[in-house]
């Protein structure tokens, strides 16, 4: 039987991993590539690096850490952040990227999921949602969380994976960083809605979490989090343990 | 030295770097004349099964791999690669493999229950027969899987299985000819493990 995946996340900005609370008050930690290191140790089942850097040099580091970890950690990688183009795509396969998450970049434009998918293959492209409840609706989020786009949320990801993208990243704004659970409703929605694996994110807290998460909604296939890995308030192999013993199927 | 083939499908970077992290002599190589040479073959590959039947073919290193193989030469498939070396795949029609194994490629979807979903992705427990190039491998061992379709032969060909709603080939050998459904460059240590052993391996081991 396949296993429920766990995925710390990395947010890197010059050569550091960063995470905010709520997108915002960015905190240093360590070293990408010894975290990526230590985390496959503890069984983490991918990793996803983020690129928050708006600039050219702190883009050129970003891929050197990128081929660093690749030539020393041998689990999937997932890379988002600045994916605009299908000239980005490649940068960052060849840097060693399995699979390539896409966010404001499909928004700007609509034809890249599909570019992407059909050169690519739909295994590679990876749609990351930011979601924020407006109105009593499902709103998607641009820019890191700052941006409205007036786009309902299930209809927008029904269009991504109708397109190609493979997967699907639920990060809902509401729950990010308050670290008291995943947003069960918006995942359940979202599960509803399409047959690609979706990976739940933002407000992880405790290990507890991700069993709620896994019990309630069996077709989610993946968690992930940062700041309570990198933190070490949650660790990977107390949390595989715990999903062991819960009956949820995880690699030990 | 190890030649993975590189004829022009997919990213060899994790590949090539797997088997410098386990200290191998390993070259990411399309030259005909380092593929004789090399004492062991790799043949990769994600995408489609049709264009890389294509690129093999129009390369030219089609008829290389297959008498370097006539030889007793080892070569291991990964991915795609392992797909590559059946008669033929039913992916988006019909198309020709390298033969080096009986059997065809054809949809999981034809064999899983409906509501599973395609690829099959993720993390997967073999079940394995006794066999070399499993011999580091625990039980249970966890490996990576990225595929839509799979491999459809004879049950003594099959050296290890997995179980996604029903029993999928993961890995096959028919003497020196060996494959790996699963991405052994992205399953942590248990892809290491195999890689490994399959640096070991001797012609002698395989009859």
């Amino acid at each position: 039987m396949i296993t429920k995946r766990i995925i710390p996340c990395l947010d890197v900005k010059d050569g550091q991993v960063v995470k905010g609370v709520n997108f915002k008050g960015l905190k240093t930690v360590a070293s990408p590539v010894d975290l990526a290191r230590e985390y496959s140790k503890a069984g983490a089942d991918e990793l996803v690096f983020y690129d928050i850097t708006a600039s050219a040099e702190g883009r050129k580091l970003f891929t050197d850490i990128l081929k660093k970890t690749a030539a020393n950690v041998f689990i999937p990688l997932t890379v988002g952040g600045g994916i605009g183009t299908l000239d980005d795509f490649d940068r960052v396969l060849k840097s060693g990227a399995d699979k390539v998450s896409v966010n404001s970049g499909a928004i700007r434009d609509p034809g890249l999921i599909s570019k992407a998918a059909k050169l690519y293959g739909n295994q590679c492209v990876v749609l990351s949602v930011d979601i924020k409840r407006v109105d009593g609706t499902f709103r998607v989020f641009a820019k890191g969380g700052r941006e409205d786009t007036g786009l309902e949320a299930i209809e927008w990801i029904k269009r991504c994976t109708g397109e190609g993208a493979g997967e699907v990243v639920v990060n809902s704004i509401d729950t990010d960083g308050v670290k008291k659970g995943f947003d069960l409703e918006m995942l359940d929605a979202v599960c509803n809605a399409v047959t690609v694996p979706v990976i739940a994110s933002g407000g992880a807290g405790c290990i507890e979490d991700f069993i709620t998460l896994f019990k309630t909604l069996p077709k989610v296939d993946a968690g992930l989090a940062a700041s309570i890995f990198h933190f070490g308030e949650v660790s990977i192999e107390d949390l595989k343990k715990e999903m062991a013993r819960e009956g949820i199927p995880a690699r030990i | 030295m190890i030649a993975v083939i590189d004829y022009g499908v997919g990213n060899l970077f994790s590949l090539g770097c797997s088997f410098k992290a386990i200290g191998a002599d390993a070259v990411v190589t399309a030259d005909p004349k380092v593929i004789r040479d090399a004492e062991k073959l790799v043949l990769p590959g994600v995408g489609a099964f049709k264009d890389a039947a294509k690129q093999l073919k129009e390369s030219g290193l089609d008829l290389v791999i297959k008498e370097e193989c006539a030889k007793g030469k080892i070569l291991m498939g990964v991915c795609l690669g392992m797909q590559l070396l059946f008669d033929k795949s039913f992916e988006y029609g019909e198309w020709e493999g390298l033969s080096l194994i009986p059997g065809e490629i054809r949809p999981i979807a034809e064999r899983i229950p409906e509501g599973l979903k395609i690829p099959h992705m993720g993390w997967n427990a073999l079940s394995m027969k006794d066999h070399p190039l499993l011999k580091y491998l625990p039980d249970p061992s966890h490996v990576y899987f990225v595929h839509s379709y799979s491999a459809i032969c004879r049950e003594e060909y099959v050296i290890a299985s997995t179980e996604y709603g029903a029993d999928l080939t993961a890995a096959v050998a028919k003497g020196n000819i060996l494959g790996c459904q699963f991405h052994p460059e992205k399953s942590g240590e248990r892809g290491l493990d195999i890689l490994r052993a399959f640096c070991e391996l001797k012609e002698e081991d395989l009859c």
